[in-house]
């Protein structure tokens, strides 16, 4: 599945309900969506917003696989990039309170593999099917 | 008092309680909305007394969280008091994941949760 999308956050939902269909289709489990919904929302709102700034002029690229087991997400914006080891710990004790910079926490805490590239434009999110793993075991 | 679609507001003594009536705080304007109705509840007098139940929600992202910061902020610096209560586990382990559960003052039910209030 490939999308590009113009930078507001109706189109980033709407990419996001059909990826989540084609998950569901392929049978992942609630914890798994649970993790990839929320990933995807954050990994979309990054780049839209964080990414592109909100400019009607940038999009944002958006290519999914999912099969039975696994699902791969590339999320790619137009914007100026950002340094993911300067990103503050939002979990340490002086940061607690400040409103933002948890979004790439939880995709890096909900996800099996969480990459960026191209600068900090580019990321993309890898979660394996949990539910597959169980019957195989099963 | 007033209707709010989004949140179901009443009082409990000198207590708001608000419920939120959607599954899902994610959107970025739903999100402004409610932030903005919440902080005029808190603005509304001194020492507020806010308990946020979250028995309907499935679902929410940092942007909700950074909103229920904020309000944390605010109630604090009105010495005002705010907890949480009916959080289900899967968005409980979002808290524990960003640890903001060291933050907030949770409680499992919303009648433990209007015990607590001093």
């Amino acid at each position: 599945m490939r999308f590009a999308i113009p930078s507001h956050y109706a189109a980033g939902r709407d990419v996001q309900r059909r990826i989540l269909e084609e998950v569901s289709r392929k049978g992942f489990g609630r914890d798994d969506t649970f993790a990839i919904q929320l990933s995807l929302e954050e990994a979309l709102v990054n780049a839209i917003k964080h990414g592109n700034r909100l400019d009607p002029n940038k999009q944002v690229h958006v290519e999914a696989t999912v099969t039975p087991r696994r699902v791969e997400i590339i999320i790619e914006d137009e914007g100026g990039g950002f340094d993911r080891t300067a990103v503050a710990d939002p979990t340490s004790e002086s940061n607690l309170n400040r409103a933002c910079g948890r979004g790439i926490l939880l995709m890096e805490a909900y996800m099996d593999k969480v990459e960026w590239s191209k600068g900090g434009r580019r990321v993309r999110l890898v979660k394996m099917n949990s539910q597959a793993g169980r019957k195989r075991a099963g | 008092m007033p209707e709010i679609p989004r949140l179901n507001v009443s009082q409990h003594k000198d207590i708001h309680v608000v419920e939120f009536n959607e599954s899902r705080i994610l959107d970025e304007l739903n999100i402004t909305e409610i932030g903005q109705t919440l902080a005029g509840l808190v603005e509304a007098r001194d020492r507020p007394r806010l308990l946020l139940d979250f028995a309907n929600v499935e679902h929410l992202s940092s942007a909700a969280l950074g909103m229920l910061i904020n309000i944390n902020n605010r109630v604090k610096q009105r010495n005002g008091q705010l907890r949480l209560a009916h959080i289900k586990p899967q968005i409980m382990e979002v808290f524990v994941i960003t640890k903001l559960n060291k933050l907030f003052r949770i409680f499992p039910t919303r009648q433990e949760a209007l015990a607590s209030f001093e």
